[in-house]
């Protein structure tokens, strides 16, 4: 496509015509305009937080302990005199960055598990099936305990335990997806070109259940930042005082029957519009990314 | 309606037609703006009348039957025009009254029998489920009512069929099953749309003889929607022809072959392929004209190009493909030990021969069709020479070579894979989705062409583009943003990128229009005379095969029943079969 010889008026390819079809959707759709909106502020959140948050996360002040939401105070301050807001903040970076690594993580191994399983069947599927069917036979979030408990607790485990239990729902869908183009005409077709299987693989069909993979991921996101919150909530995974939300709503929480409740609502509701947004985002990427929408 | 069979009716003809549209408009709102699908369409169908809508796609014609059904989806909406049935108006009636109207008083049948059946219960309870709910029967009679209704479709061995599944049946059998759901509560309109796409020549024959005989018994009427014009004029009274949104001509059945009035009839009746035409006869006049004469200059270099050949490009020998017989009682738990365990079974595993030795041979520079119904094993035939699957036994020569016995898998690494190609059926099937038009015709010249770097490979797209008509603006296009003739362009520019001596077209056109039909099967002769190639052409249209191809061969049931120049085997057929299958084409009357 590195030809620009096409008119200017009207170009059909490109990355002009899908920022257009981008905006066409979120203008037609308010719900997914919304979680875009969403989006952007936690991208901004976790790429600057640190930078402009008022207070130092991590600072303590014994002195301006246990203050409700004030204009010094956003989101009032914990038991330690540190400012919610600010920890509120920085905290998106972790949880964002887990979820992402997890996400990309579950797909190279589910995603592509599943779409070999697929294609190639036989043996192949054998083993992948198996494999899924396995990780699905145990409760999953107990799963995830168990293999942070047994690897130890860092927030690489973290990742890779949200990766390992998403796994089956990643290779099932890759798995059917591939399975029913396995003898479409164009699979067919590239044969004909002198297309090894490999390339059959990853360069015709990989790239057309890319859409599915893609709201997949955007649904896991949000799973995935609950799975890493859960796993800090119970004591695995991020040890305090790092910001995470997850620790933060476990520490909160034993104040919420004393009355200071904002210690655990504000970083509950962080967590609770991460995963409505990243929930939401899924069926408005679908939109944007399947060609046959885009007319 | 100067109709026959009107007059043949006792109670006809009556004054006030069953079914009146008037200056009916459809609009369905799009994201851009609204589009109206059918523009002032006016179609009258008296009792006992049967009507043709025929058209290409787009043109409205289903979307007039749902707009009387009111079954548009929820984009569309009734513009303007009245449509009355039986003296009740259709517009203006409310969904409950619509409900009752549907399948008692007018019926449909969809092109896709077996999408159009509930695949998980039995069609003898589907039957029923229609009688009960117009409560045309009980729970006592519903059965045998249904019986009786399977049996009035000519479907032998009612008795059984009542607990068949739509899976177990064949396509044919299926459209008589949808035929018995239509016509089970004695509607006085039915409304097919479409019924034999996608069936055999006999098939088709047999389910149209079917549903005229029925309705002719009943006294029902018919609209026949159809991309057919010689399946029009060949079963019904009348033809309205529908473009784009309009209806362009009304004329008897009988008067629009022999002298159409609009030129996009004339058009369409041009395309349709029948006796008696060459290739250039389908393209419209001004266009045959130049097409011809080019013709026949290129027609001396054919020439050379077939002396050059004197032993065969192809020759299949005795070739055979079988596939395991699914066992209906072998436990799959055995199934899953069988495989590497010791235990050999001492009987050899039933099998399914799909190609049941068959020998043939094509000559540079010929075209030779493939001819059968479905299921007689010419598209395993087909692929099986093409190597994407491996034989059973016999022989493919390829130049000399057994290429037979060079397993499919690696094949597609050979530089022999250059030298045969293939044109698919489906021509937005058979395109990635994903790839632009360039990039489908640059794949196999960047995995085996000579041209190295995106400019040669961009040229050479180019230069194909242009040898197929495919205008270069439409180069970066997806395949959802061309149209179906456009992308069978696309398919054939692929298919020739690396100047192959054999091409294989497996039913090239069934998915086109005529008109498009036609320009493409121009489009290939073409092609074969510049550059020199061989087809195998496979098909089970006749009509299309007896254009293009120098012999034909025809199979039934994994064998060669005949084989012979076209003229020979298509003019005077030796075989039953062959007679068969030339008088199920539907023939307009003339």
């Amino acid at each position: 496509m590195s030809d620009t010889t096409a008119a200017p008026s009207a170009p059909t390819h490109g990355m002009g015509a899908i920022l257009r079809h981008a905006q066409y959707v979120i203008r037609e759709n308010k719900v997914t305009g919304f979680a875009f909106g969403l989006f952007v502020i936690i991208l901004l959140a976790a790429l600057f937080g640190p930078h402009i948050v008022p207070y130092d996360p991590l600072a303590s002040n014994t002195s301006a302990a246990l203050q409700a939401p004030s204009a010094r105070h956003w989101f009032g301050t914990d038991q330690l005199g540190r400012d919610v807001f600010s920890r509120v903040v920085v905290a998106t970076r972790l949880d964002f960055a887990i979820a992402i690594f997890s996400v990309v993580l579950v797909f190279l191994m589910g995603g592509l598990a599943g779409v070999a399983a697929g294609f190639f069947g036989g043996w192949t599927d054998r083993i992948v099936s198996r494999i899924a069917d396995t990780i699905m036979a145990f409760p999953l979030f107990v799963l995830a305990m168990g293999i942070v408990a047994a690897l130890g607790n860092t927030v690489e485990n973290i990742v890779l335990a949200t990766a390992i239990v998403n796994f089956p729902l990643y290779a099932r869908i890759a798995r059917a997806e591939a399975n029913v183009r396995r003898e479409a005409g164009f699979v067919q077709a590239a044969r004909l070109s002198g297309n090894g299987e490999m390339r059959i693989l990853l360069g015709h069909i990989l790239p057309n259940i890319m859409p599915i993979m893609v709201v997949q991921m955007s649904l896991t996101m949000g799973y995935a930042i609950l799975n890493a919150a859960g796993l800090s909530f119970i004591g695995l995974g991020v040890r305090p005082p790092t910001p995470e939300w997850g620790i933060m709503v476990a520490e909160g929480a034993a104040f919420m029957v004393s009355g200071e409740w904002w210690i655990a609502f504000f970083p509950g509701l962080g967590l609770m519009m991460a995963v409505f947004c990243f929930n939401l985002l899924g069926d408005g990427l679908r939109d944007i990314i399947d060609p046959q929408r885009r007319t | 309606m100067i109709s026959a069979t009107a007059a043949a009716i006792p109670n006809a003809p009556p004054e006030v037609p069953l079914l009146d549209v008037r200056d009916l408009t459809v609009e369905f709102s799009t994201r851009r703006g609204t589009v109206q699908a059918v523009k002032h369409v006016d179609v009258t169908v008296g009792k006992g009348e049967t009507v043709a809508i025929v058209g290409e796609s787009g043109s409205g014609k289903s979307v007039t039957s749902y707009a009387v059904m009111r079954i548009l989806d929820r984009a569309g909406r009734i513009a303007n025009g009245t449509i009355t049935f039986g003296g009740v108006d259709v517009g203006k009636a409310d969904e409950r009254n619509m409900r009752d109207l549907r399948g008692r008083e007018i019926s449909m049948i969809f092109q896709n029998p077996r999408a159009a059946l509930n695949p998980i219960r039995k069609v003898g309870h589907q039957i029923e489920d229609v009688l009960r709910q117009h409560a045309q029967a009980g729970s006592d009679d519903a059965k045998a009512k249904a019986i009786a209704i399977l049996e009035q479709v000519r479907i032998a061995r009612p008795e059984e069929r009542y607990h068949a599944f739509p899976f177990e049946l064949s396509g044919g059998m299926c459209q008589r099953v949808v035929i018995a759901l239509a016509l089970a509560c004695r509607p006085q309109l039915l409304i097919a749309d479409e019924p034999t796409t996608g069936l055999d020549v006999t098939t088709q024959k047999t389910v149209m003889d079917l549903v005229v005989e029925l309705t002719r018994e009943r006294g029902m009427s018919t609209i026949l929607i159809t991309h057919d014009l010689g399946l029009a004029a060949a079963y019904c009274d009348r033809v309205v022809v529908m473009e784009k949104g309009r209806v362009v001509e009304t004329a008897n059945s009988h008067a629009i072959f022999s002298a159409p009035n609009h030129p996009y009839t004339r058009k369409l009746v041009r395309a349709t392929p029948r006796l008696g035409v060459t290739l250039t006869d389908l393209l419209p006049e001004d266009d045959a004209v130049s097409r011809s004469a080019l013709r026949k200059a290129s027609a001396i270099n054919g020439a050379a190009h077939q002396g050059a050949g004197e032993s065969p490009l192809l020759v299949v020998d005795n070739l055979i493909k079988e596939y395991p017989r699914k066992d209906v009682n072998g436990g799959s738990f055995a199934g899953l030990f069988k495989r590497n365990g010791a235990a050999a079974p001492d009987t050899p595993p039933p099998v399914f021969r799909a190609v049941d030795g068959i020998s043939f041979s094509v000559r540079r520079g010929e075209s030779v069709g493939l001819v059968g119904e479905s299921g007689c094993g010419k598209s395993t035939t087909s692929t099986m020479v093409m190597r994407l699957i491996d034989k059973t036994d016999g022989q493919i020569l390829f130049d000399g070579e057994d290429i037979g016995a060079i397993p499919a898998r690696q094949f597609a690494r050979l530089p022999l894979r250059k030298r045969i190609q293939m044109v698919f059926q489906d021509p937005t099937e058979s395109l990635n989705p994903r790839f632009t038009a360039a990039r489908a015709i640059a794949d196999p010249i960047l995995r085996m062409g000579d041209e190295k770097g995106t400019k040669a490979v961009r040229a050479r797209c180019e230069e194909l583009a242009t040898q197929v008509g495919l205008p270069l603006d439409l180069l970066d296009r997806f395949p959802h943003q061309l149209s179906g003739g456009q992308k069978a362009r696309v398919g054939i520019a692929r298919a020739i990128a690396l100047k192959p001596e054999l091409v294989i077209l497996d039913e090239p056109t069934a998915a086109l229009d005529v008109s498009v039909q036609a320009v493409v099967l121009n489009l290939l002769q073409d092609l074969k005379e510049q550059l020199g190639m061989s087809y195998l052409f496979v098909s089970h249209d006749l009509n299309v095969v007896r254009l293009l191809c120098d012999r034909v061969i025809v199979m039934q049931a994994g064998r060669i029943v005949e084989e012979g120049p076209t003229e020979q085997v298509l003019g005077a057929p030796a075989a039953a079969y062959t007679r068969e299958l030339l008088s199920a084409i539907p023939h307009p009357p003339l």
